[in-house]
């Protein structure tokens, strides 16, 4: 096998042993990298049912399989999974920087870390040489110092860092994995899982050489990409950036405002992707091998927030600007560094604050609660130190860190009908009240409210359907964006280009690359693998139907202005919806897959975990015989 | 007459975007596999947001020649670039440390320098950088972008002062 190191590193933090297994060809083929190897390697290594922050569990940083090798966007990509504390279920996130190939260099595909150590520790790793180092001085340090400290200490500029701050430390349950500064494994809580390992950074050099197996044909498609990559497919990413969304997300009724009470926000327009370009970016750059580049670094250099620094894009902007309130641009950008630097998932964060403004605003809490804080929506002060006090676990601070279902849980008084989740991970900024085809994708989503399994937002906004009708024709559409998702996560293709790719060149690109065969139709069967070994994954942790849903004020709340105005998701709209989606996937009508299903995917052993829920085909014909 | 001054492959920094694709591609075009230690341009991103790729500038009188104590670098009188000598080179490095640039390495396998060869005039990093930051340029090209810059600031001074 070219391509990929062909070897999975093993690290027991209890015993602070270390071993390395072969990456078995098989396994490579049927999971490809990313997305496939990180839960495949939870199913199998963890016990089943036990707690996010069992010390036993497994965390699991796996690389896409072009790491180390110049694929457009693709060079760098790397994953994380675990349980989540989040949902109880599945935990998975996704990163670049330069993080991803050096952990390629270094000589391995997977890194799988369990146990917990006695105190807080960073595992430092250089091609063959495993160590895990003290990391008692760095325990308390933002992100940003950690991996400053971490590189001057080992001499080495080179090395990457995936370091969890402050938020980590503290088990916030949305506490994020933040690498090359401006880089975020956001979602699920991976950071907490990290933080409840002491496990405070992981810390990478390596020196050895990637290789293609077909250098030649390699070299053809991998320019061709290059060029694709700089041309029309993703224009919007290079130019205005995903924060372009914020105006045509607002015209559309579809940017969710103070905590989901509208999907209208009246001051879109000064924290908007064009007034962010135009007042506030200082430069655009890219991930290591991208062709497209899309990060877009912005800096205040005035006002109260004069110094901050943050990487833009719309999903924060959502979260921290319209979702609290929040209509000015330095005040987010500084909400988005602060994220960086704690460590905080900055969309979950934002979304956590916004309840507790309207906690406040409601009366449910008080200034007693939040440590004398106006938590006002549109409080930007209020914003900055709320983050702070989530990350530390200050007041009301303590409760929101737990995300905030469990936050509602805890404070009662009706607040539930807010708090604004799926399966326990806070909601992200695109209002599927009037994006039906988006409100499945959001309710079937294997790691909780999400976009980015699915893309399903896409069909909706781009007309092919009628946005404000369920039907069962969505579900086939889901299925397609998962699968498809499902492959470029595991590949690791950054979705920002996924519109210079198709199946077949996906196919190719991975023959060129490893030497294993591979077709367009097989890899996306290796999607449709994925999407299922996750469900059967979320099953065994216990989730079903009932937690395929929305959040209750996005089915008894309707938006209030706009285009969208007077929408709302129904019961029986999500009915309408499941249906179809289970029925595309040949699951049952409980949303388990059946045995054929598993069988056909060649996930057979993992039968074991749906005993008693999927319905066995039934044995008539034997019947008959016998 | 005066020998035209040699071109060597400079990146533009307000165009970098630091993403590497030139190292890749030097790693790639030079030995078939993806190593940066393989490449002749190497990408420095400093935080936050500084990016530059720096390859050899083919210097006059170039301290890596002189510092080289077995005199296994030479520089070509027709283009400039610097010539390693593999059967004298023994792979000490010193030329490593006069670069002021970080320009020159030594490869991880053979481990003799390796330094920019422009690739025959055509080098495959200016081809593959996706936002064209990357150009052959002459001391003197540099010199003249600079004295534009300038004018352009001055004049752009003498407007507003003038409002």
């Amino acid at each position: 096998m070219d391509g990929y190191a062909g070897k999975i590193l093993y690290v027991d933090l209890t015993s602070g042993v270390s071993r390395t297994e072969p990456l078995p060809e098989k396994m490579a083929e049927d999971f490809l990298g990313g997305a496939g190897f990180g839960i495949k390697m939870i199913t199998d290594l963890q016990r089943p049912g036990a707690d996010a922050f069992d010390p036993e569990n497994p965390i699991v940083f796996s690389l896409g399989t072009f790491c180390g090798v110049m694929v457009p966007a693709a060079s760098s990509k790397w994953g994380v999974a675990a349980k989540s504390p989040q949902s109880n279920a599945l935990g998975e996130a996704y990163s670049t920087g330069f993080f991803g190939s050096e952990m390629r260099r270094a000589g391995y595909d997977i890194v799988v870390i369990t146990g917990k150590a006695k105190s807080p520790v960073y595992l430092y790793i250089e091609n063959e040489s495993v160590q895990l180092m003290d990391a008692s001085h760095l325990w308390g340090k933002d992100n940003w110092e950690t991996e400053d400290m971490i590189k001057e200490e080992l001499g080495d500029p080179d090395v990457r860092v995936a370091s969890i701050g402050p938020a980590g430390e503290k088990l916030v349950r949305f506490a994020c994995i933040i690498n090359d500064r401006l880089r975020a494994a956001g979602r699920t809580g991976m950071g907490a899982v990290m933080g409840s390992k002491l496990l405070k950074a992981v810390a990478v050099r390596g020196t050895a050489d990637i290789t293609v197996a077909d250098v030649e044909k390699f070299k053809e498609l991998s320019f061709e990409m290059y060029n694709r990559a700089k041309g029309p497919a993703t224009e919007k990413y290079r130019g205005l950036g995903t924060a372009g969304n914020v105006l045509v997300l607002n015209k559309a009724a579809a940017m969710p405002t103070r905590n989901w009470q509208d999907a209208v926000f009246e001051g879109a327009e000064t924290i908007s992707g064009e007034y962010v370009n135009e007042h506030y970016v200082t430069k655009i750059q890219g991930c290591d091998g991208c062709g497209s580049r899309c990060e877009h670094v912005a800096t205040v250099n005035e006002g109260p927030y004069k110094g901050a620094i943050g990487r833009v894009e719309y999903e924060p902007i959502y979260s921290l600007g319209s979702c609290t309130g929040i209509d000015r641009l330095d005040a987010i950008i500084r909400s988005v560094q602060l994220c960086d630097l704690y460590g905080l998932d900055a969309l979950s964060a934002g979304v956590a604050v916004a309840f507790g403004m309207e906690l406040f605003e409601k009366g449910l809490i008080t200034e007693k609660d939040t440590g004398g804080i106006d938590l006002h929506f549109g409080n930007a002060e209020a914003q900055t130190e709320m983050l702070r006090k989530i990350a530390f676990r200050e007041d009301i601070g303590d409760i929101l860190a737990e995300g905030v279902k469990r936050a509602s849980e805890k404070i009662g008084k009706g607040s539930k009908a807010f708090a604004m989740h799926i399966k326990g991970v806070e909601m992200t900024g695109y209002d599927v009240r009037g994006l039906k085809t988006a409100a499945l994708g959001y309710a079937v989503s294997r790691r909780g409210a999400d976009h980015q399994r699915h893309g399903a937002y896409g069909p909706d906004l781009k007309g092919t359907v009628d946005r404000f009708k369920a039907d069962k024709d969505r579900g086939p559409l889901v299925v397609d964006g998962e699968d498809l998702y499902s492959v470029m996560d595991s590949l690791i293709l950054c979705k920002f280009n996924r519109g210079i790719w198709n199946y077949d060149e996906m196919a190719q690109m991975y023959t060129y690359v490893t030497g294993l065969p591979m077709t367009g139709k097989k890899i996306r069967q290796a999607g449709e693998r994925i999407s299922n070994l996750a469900r059967i994954y979320n099953i065994r942790e216990g989730l079903g139907r009932a937690d395929d849903n929305l959040p209750i004020r996005c089915m008894k709340d309707p938006i209030k202005s706009g285009v969208a105005k007077g929408s709302l998701v129904t019961q029986k709209d999500l009915d309408i919806l499941l249906d179809g989606y289970y029925e595309a996937r040949g699951w049952t009508n409980k949303g388990v897959p059946t045995k054929a299903k598993i069988d056909e995917l060649g996930l057979s052993e993992y039968y074991q975990y749906l005993k008693g829920l999927a319905k066995t085909p039934k044995a008539e014909k034997a019947e008959k015989e016998g | 007459m005066l020998p035209r001054e040699h071109k060597f492959v400079s990146a533009d920094p307000n165009l970098c975007t630091g993403c590497n694709v030139c190292v890749y591609a030097c790693a790639l075009e030079k030995d078939g596999v993806f190593n940066p230690l393989r490449s002749r341009i190497r990408a420095v991103r400093l935080y936050p947001s500084g990016n530059i790729a720096i390859t050899c500038r083919l210097c006059e009188s170039a301290p890596c020649v002189i510092a080289c104590p077995r005199d296994a670098l030479t520089q070509s009188e027709e283009n400039g670039i610097i010539l390693v000598d593999d059967d004298k080179c023994d792979g000490c490095g010193w030329c490593l440390e006069a670069c002021d640039f970080g320009a020159i390495t030594i490869h991880p396998v053979t481990k003799k320098a390796i330094v920019c060869d422009l690739c025959d005039g055509e080098p495959k990093c200016i081809e593959i950088c996706p936002v064209e930051a990357l150009s052959l340029a002459s001391r003197d090209t540099h010199a003249t972008i600079s004295r534009i810059e300038a004018s352009r600031k001055l004049l752009k001074a003498q407007e507003e002062s003038e409002l």
